[in-house]
């Protein structure tokens, strides 16, 4: 029997605001676009997959039951997975082990949500805690942001690059919420939310939906690798937003343990990358998760951003080519999801004018809230 | 040890006033892995080990990290622009997090030192702050 995972076929609800509609709605909308993308009939969809996975943090009980009710898909087990921003990568990870384990033989996976608008509110936090005004998300972000410039010698203007480079290629994509370039004059112009970050150098909670139908099969865009992990304790700054913590110079942060874990089961490294979509909660965390996933040395980031603003001989693999977070905005269930629907579509070469010419190997990279970080790698 | 509990739930179970009146804060100690923790726990929560004595931290340390949030987070009902940031505990290595009483980040430095203080919220939530600490 084949060991191989097939990605056969891959549905998007762009990621923005869209009213009334619901997450349900949202999902049911990816899902059809995935199963006409595989191109099975409605009885050979029931037929061949053998359990759904829905990846989402606000969809409410029983997230999943409802998309696929709509769709007359229901019988089969459904199981909701969340974990944070993450939780399309958990998904797309349990998916991955129902297959290879030989339990089924094609699986669905999909991601919804419908956020909050603002700064995210969970149930995360106890209430104490943001009364006394200790759990406003963006203001830890802006504490990493500080010692990540003053750790890897970077600048505010490498932020603003940084947002210049993603919403450059967000312009491109038509599923992103913010479709127009910008320059580092107006990302700095815009409203400090926490110094040293900007407004716009922090990605939009929104909408959408992501979904992707998988089976065993050696053919096609293979899921190399999907790897999940949360956070060793001890870091203050980590996603898990502790109250305190320690020296943290030898904790492995969980996305580089995530890396490592795909890494080896891809038999690849970062060398091996065409193409990168990763976290760009704010323009920070982007910079820091290309020294975490093996991209750059600490302080090295701004000779990838010079050549990515140059657009010729890249240094490393293109990143963030969807616009990232900073352009799509981020629907946590969906994000991480969204992320591998892009994947395939470079190394299917249907990536319009975002096209990496001849990309033949993807990574996609979240982290967020638990700790959780997610890692997942594409071949063609 | 606290002399005075100030407050029933939350950071009042480790938050108290000494006799001289300065802010005193609980945190945890485990001697069998050597590193301090915050808020005070069963376990440590680096190694799990289980010989945690509840200690006063130090009232001294030095700025690490530091920013100031402008607009009220959700569930807050208090002053905003506020200081937010990191205090390095030196004598015992631990990074806390908290509020500090300067909100204009201009004015405070890599390394700074700082102390504890009380802060009053709305609603009757007493916080720990750290103050720039200055010579007396």
């Amino acid at each position: 029997m084949t060991g191989g995972v097939e990605i056969a076929g891959v549905g998007l609800h762009p990621f923005g605001r869209f009213g009334e509609t619901t997450a349900t709605e949202l999902g049911g909308s990816a899902v059809r676009d995935a199963l006409a993308d595989v191109g099975w009939s409605p009885d050979e969809t029931r037929r061949r997959i053998g359990a759904a996975f829905c990846a989402t943090a606000y969809g409410g009980v029983a997230a999943g039951h409802r998309v696929l009710g709509t769709l007359a898909l229901t019988g089969m087990p459904i199981v909701d997975v969340e974990a944070g921003c993450a939780s399309g990568g958990a998904a797309l990870a349990l998916a991955a082990t129902s297959l290879r384990s030989g339990q089924h033989d094609a699986v669905l996976v999909v991601g919804v949500e419908k956020m909050p608008k603002g700064i995210i509110r969970s149930s995360f936090f106890e209430p104490w805690r943001e009364q006394a005004g200790l759990a406003a998300t963006p203001a830890y972000f802006a504490l990493r942001a500080q010692r990540l410039l003053r750790e890897h010698g970077l600048t505010a203007d490498d932020l603003a690059a940084l947002v210049v480079k993603n919403r450059r290629w967000g312009a491109m994509n038509p599923d992103a919420m913010f479709r127009s370039e910008v320059t580092a004059e107006q990302v700095l112009a815009s409203r400090v939310v926490s110094a040293p970050l900007h407004l716009w150098m922090l990605c939009s909670p929104n909408e959408g939906a992501a979904a992707m139908v998988l089976r065993r099969s050696d053919h096609g865009v293979q899921l190399a690798a999907a790897a999940l992990r949360s956070h060793l304790p001890g870091s203050v700054l980590d996603e898990s937003t502790p109250l305190a913590g320690i020296d943290d110079a030898d904790i492995t942060p969980p996305t580089a343990l995530a890396a490592a874990d795909a890494y080896e089961a891809a038999a690849i490294g970062p060398a091996d990358l065409d193409v990168v979509e990763c976290q760009d909660t704010d323009a920070a965390r982007e910079l820091l998760s290309w020294t975490e996933l093996g991209l750059c040395a600490a302080g090295d980031q701004p000779a990838l951003l010079d050549a990515e603003a140059r657009g010729a001989g890249r240094a490393g693999p293109a990143i963030n080519r969807s616009g990232g977070l900073l352009s799509k905005g981020e629907p946590l269930g969906a994000s991480a999801l969204g992320q591998v629907v892009e994947l395939v579509r470079q190394l299917r070469d249907q990536a319009g004018e975002r096209q990496v010419p001849g990309a033949r190997v993807g990574l996609a990279h979240t982290i967020g809230r638990g700790a959780n970080a997610s890692v997942t790698i594409v071949t063609r | 040890m606290a002399d005075e509990i100030v407050h029933a739930t939350g950071p009042g179970a480790w938050l108290g006033v000494a006799d001289d009146g300065a802010a005193t804060l609980l945190g945890g100690w485990s001697a069998s892995s050597g590193r301090a923790h915050f808020p005070p726990a069963t376990l440590c929560p680096y190694t799990g080990a289980d010989d945690v004595e509840v200690v006063v931290l130090p009232r001294q340390g030095t700025l690490w990290a530091w920013t100031a949030v402008t607009t009220a987070p959700p569930g807050y009902e208090g002053p905003v622009p506020y200081g937010f940031g990191i205090v390095e505990l030196t004598a015992i290595g631990l990074r806390l997090v908290t509020r500090l009483t300067v909100a204009e980040v201009d004015a405070l430095v890599f390394g700074q030192p700082m102390r504890l203080v009380v802060d009053d919220l709305p609603g009757g939530l007493t916080v720990w702050a750290f103050e720039p600490d200055e010579p007396e």
